[in-house]
């Protein structure tokens, strides 16, 4: 992959940035309509998570080509308390914020090749990409 | 960035016309509560045709919105959600269960003024 753009976030109104920066790169990848709303609505709520349960990180943005295909793949990383039990945090309804509960599997469900890398105490690794076909 | 209320009729329209940070989203929930006492205001429409992408918070302080609109006795409409963006909210699983959507403006109003009819005929029968 190579690193487009990094947006550090600390606040909401980082989250805001995150999606202006992530629509531009989605929409200069020609990626349609649809997908790029899919694509800047994953960032959104994974921005909203670091603010919500690590209180600062980092979305990464870039683009990944193989043979055939170029995809958009996005980075959320902070060094909050990690998750406990990754199985139970993707089933629908789960939460530990006491907010909604759909974060991780609506993320999945927006994008493709979810990898989750979490170490209790040292924080998460949120990686997702989307293929332009 | 603050959006803009007008007061029509016994309606009020919020019309979203840029992304909202989640202080902006909280802010419009504030004014929007002040200015249906205000106003006496019987319904309110927020139109999010604008709107490129609603995330959970911005489904959940809408659907905040409309449910504590109807405590204070009036009725909202959320008006002009783009295909996209509703393709990704049931993507998302974010759904605005309760709350009454119109595809646009002049439908969202339609709405209201039916309501209210109805509200005025049901009186004048009892």
């Amino acid at each position: 992959m190579t690193t487009a753009v990094t947006i550090e976030i600390r606040s909401d109104a980082d989250i805001v940035e995150a999606r202006q920066q992530g629509r531009a790169l989605a929409a200069q990848l020609g990626f349609t309509l649809v997908e790029l709303t899919m694509i800047v609505t994953a960032i959104s709520e994974l921005a909203r998570n670091i603010v919500l349960y690590a209180g600062k990180g980092q979305i990464s943005l870039g683009i990944e080509r193989n043979h055939h295909m170029t995809g958009i793949v996005v980075v959320a990383s902070d060094e909050g308390p990690g998750i406990r039990d990754i199985k139970l945090a993707m089933q629908d309804g789960y939460s530990t914020s006491g907010g909604l509960g759909l974060g991780l599997p609506g993320i999945q469900r927006l994008m493709e090749d979810c990898r989750i890398e979490s170490t209790v105490g040292h924080g998460t690794t949120i990686t997702v990409k989307r293929w332009k076909r | 960035m603050q959006v803009p209320i007008l007061k029509q009729g016994a309606n009020l329209i919020a019309t979203v016309q840029t992304a909202l940070s989640d202080a902006d989203f909280e802010q419009l929930r504030r004014s929007l509560m002040q200015q249906v006492g205000r106003f006496r205001s019987r319904g309110v429409i927020v139109d999010v045709t604008a709107v490129d992408v609603m995330d959970s918070f911005a489904c959940r302080t809408l659907r905040d919105i409309a449910l504590m609109i109807a405590l204070r006795g009036a009725e909202t409409v959320v008006v002009g959600i783009q295909p996209e963006v509703a393709f990704s909210m049931v993507q998302l699983g974010s759904t605005l269960e309760g709350v009454v959507t119109a595809l646009d403006l002049e439908e969202g109003l339609a709405y209201l003024d039916r309501s209210k009819r109805r509200d005025e005929g049901g009186g004048s029968l009892s």
